[in-house]
């Protein structure tokens, strides 16, 4: 017979959690070259977009636009990262690397959680990434530790928010091909309609609507806060957080529904 | 379920596997058909039959990756839908595709599969150092995976599934794609573990040597159907005197070629056999 944990369910949910996040943490330590390359990104927005659009006088009244788009870059290359996942659960899917996580007795919640917590733990490593940028291009980076500690919050659960969505989506469209297409119809109007990289305030008014059904733009306010030295929430911290941890409950719920399915 | 609970006490009698008219649909096609049959404890037991015969589809719903359509199952006694958590528990799966991950190391991927099935931390160490001495791995754990020829990727499978010493192995075409020498290692273990672990072993299998060697009794499926079930030396002895079990599939199957499984999984079997080659 199969031995059980004589330990307590909790810390053997916990187990089962942490093995899944571990196993993709290992693979990026084998394999480095993946956090290089994607530091390209955000450094292209900084330096590039950034200077020329800093230049723009609707953007930067009162501020200084590298340090507004800053935490927006931030947000935007930790939504890439994690947008990933999905993609990856298909191509394990399609191996049959998936198959062994569905026949094991994990419950699929945990599962998922190990994913979205992996998919955190990558989306620091994207914040050291940008704070690095941040500082070269003289951005005022706060570094006060409850603006770290809010930031390391924000990241973890805005990675795993994005991760869990690109995992519901993979579910869903189940082959590469379909996913590729949706992935790129999900993130760019998750990009576009936040308040990443432009103030709500320009935008017309049913845009104004939807970027705030959008969770990014909760996120980004966050991080706005949290990264700059003098940083401001538009939002409020609080309704940040109660917006982002509501949907992201809400998402590994039904993702933890439709993971079974990818095994079928 | 509080640890070391029985919902349904199940002796050395009892079969390890029964089905009962168990069903499975996909839209029209009916890919499983009122299949029932036992499996008895410490047996190899053979699926044998065509593509597209059934044989996955009826693995994937014992292994509770796939709800049937009617019908039950038990594994080790439990029903393989209200008990599927305690089906997980008491068996190990090795699938067609390649399970373990290319991108960690033989050990890592033990690892994972350790704490997977929540191995106390203390026995751990232990457990994995056996799977691995056993399956003539030790010297290669630490090396990465996608670095493994085919043979010891399935035989790190065949570890990974072990290792909270289920009570019966369900295995996917175990060598399908591997070398002589790969198949035979692979069979070894497959003994082994029936010797050593008293574990029950159900397999599918295209290759009627393997299910001439290795198998106590099979079952033919065809579409959706199991046609006959009996140790290899009855079926042969059914068919004729001289009859091989390839007679014996040829004479069951029938001459008509069966509706192949299609794209996907001719993509699936080839892309596998690639990786396992």
């Amino acid at each position: 017979m199969a031995k059980y944990s004589d330990i307590s369910p909790v810390t053997d949910y916990a187990t089962q959690v942490l093995a899944v996040a571990d196993a993709e943490l290992r693979k990026l330590r084998h394999d480095p070259m993946e956090l290089l390359s994607r530091a390209v990104q955000p450094a292209l927005w900084l330096v590039l977009f950034g200077q020329v659009m800093a230049q723009v006088r609707g953007l930067s009244a009162g501020i200084n636009y590298l340090d507004f788009l800053a935490p927006g870059i931030l947000a935007q290359s930790v939504l890439f990262v994690a947008i990933f996942y999905g993609i990856a659960a298909i191509w394990e899917r399609d191996l049959g690397v998936l198959h062994r996580y569905l026949v094991s007795p994990a419950p699929r919640t945990a599962l998922v959680l190990g994913k979205a917590l992996s998919s955190g733990a990558r989306g620091l490593s994207q914040a050291v990434v940008v704070y690095g940028l941040a500082f070269v291009l003289g951005i005022q980076v706060s570094l006060e530790p409850r603006h770290v500690l809010g930031i390391i919050a924000f990241i973890a659960l805005g990675s795993a928010l994005f991760c869990t969505l690109s995992l519901i989506v993979a579910c869903l469209v189940r082959t590469r091909e379909r996913f590729m297409g949706i992935g790129q119809m999900l993130t760019m109007p998750i990009f576009f309609a936040s308040n990443a990289i432009y103030p709500i305030r320009l935008m017309p008014l049913w845009l104004r609507a939807i970027s705030r059904l959008n969770p990014l733009t909760y996120e980004v306010d966050g991080l706005r806060a949290f990264m700059l030295r003098n940083g401001v929430s538009t939002i409020g911290i609080g309704l940040d957080f109660l917006v982002l941890i509501t949907t992201f409950t809400g998402f590994v719920a039904i993702a933890a529904r439709l993971y079974p399915r990818m095994g079928e | 379920m509080p640890p070391g609970a029985t919902l349904t006490p199940s002796s050395d009698t009892d079969p390890a596997i029964s089905t009962s008219a168990l069903s499975r649909h996909f839209g029209d096609l009916v890919a499983v058909d009122k299949v029932s049959l036992s499996v008895l404890p410490g047996e190899i037991f053979g699926l044998i039959g065509s593509n597209g015969a059934g044989k996955s589809t009826l693995i994937k719903m014992l292994t509770t990756l796939l709800p049937p359509s009617s019908g039950a199952a038990r594994v080790a006694g439990f029903d393989i839908i209200a008990q599927a958590g305690e089906v997980r528990r008491s068996i190990g799966y090795v699938p067609q595709m390649l399970s373990a991950d290319g991108a960690l190391t033989g050990y890592e991927n033990l690892l994972l599969s350790a704490r997977l099935y929540v191995i106390p931390r203390r026995e751990r160490a232990q457990r994995i150092a056996e799977a691995l001495a056993m399956m003539n791995l030790t010297r290669d754990a630490d090396r990465l995976v996608q670095h493994y020829s085919g043979g010891m990727i399935r035989r790190l499978e065949i570890a990974q599934s072990m290792l909270h010493r289920p009570k019966i192995l369900v295995m996917d075409e175990p060598t399908v794609g591997l070398d002589p020498l790969a198949r035979h290692a692979v069979w070894d273990a497959i003994r082994a573990l029936r010797e050593t672990r008293r574990m029950t072993i159900l397999i599918t299998t295209h290759d009627m040597e393997e299910a001439d060697e290795l198998c106590d009794r099979l079952a033919l499926m065809r579409h959706g159907r199991i046609e006959i079930i009996g140790a290899p030396a009855e079926l042969k002895r059914q068919v004729g005197p001289e009859a091989t079990l390839d007679d014996v599939f040829a004479h069951y199957t029938g001459v008509d070629i069966e509706p192949e499984g299609g794209y996907q999984q001719a993509r699936q079997a080839r892309r596998s056999a690639r990786e396992h080659g």
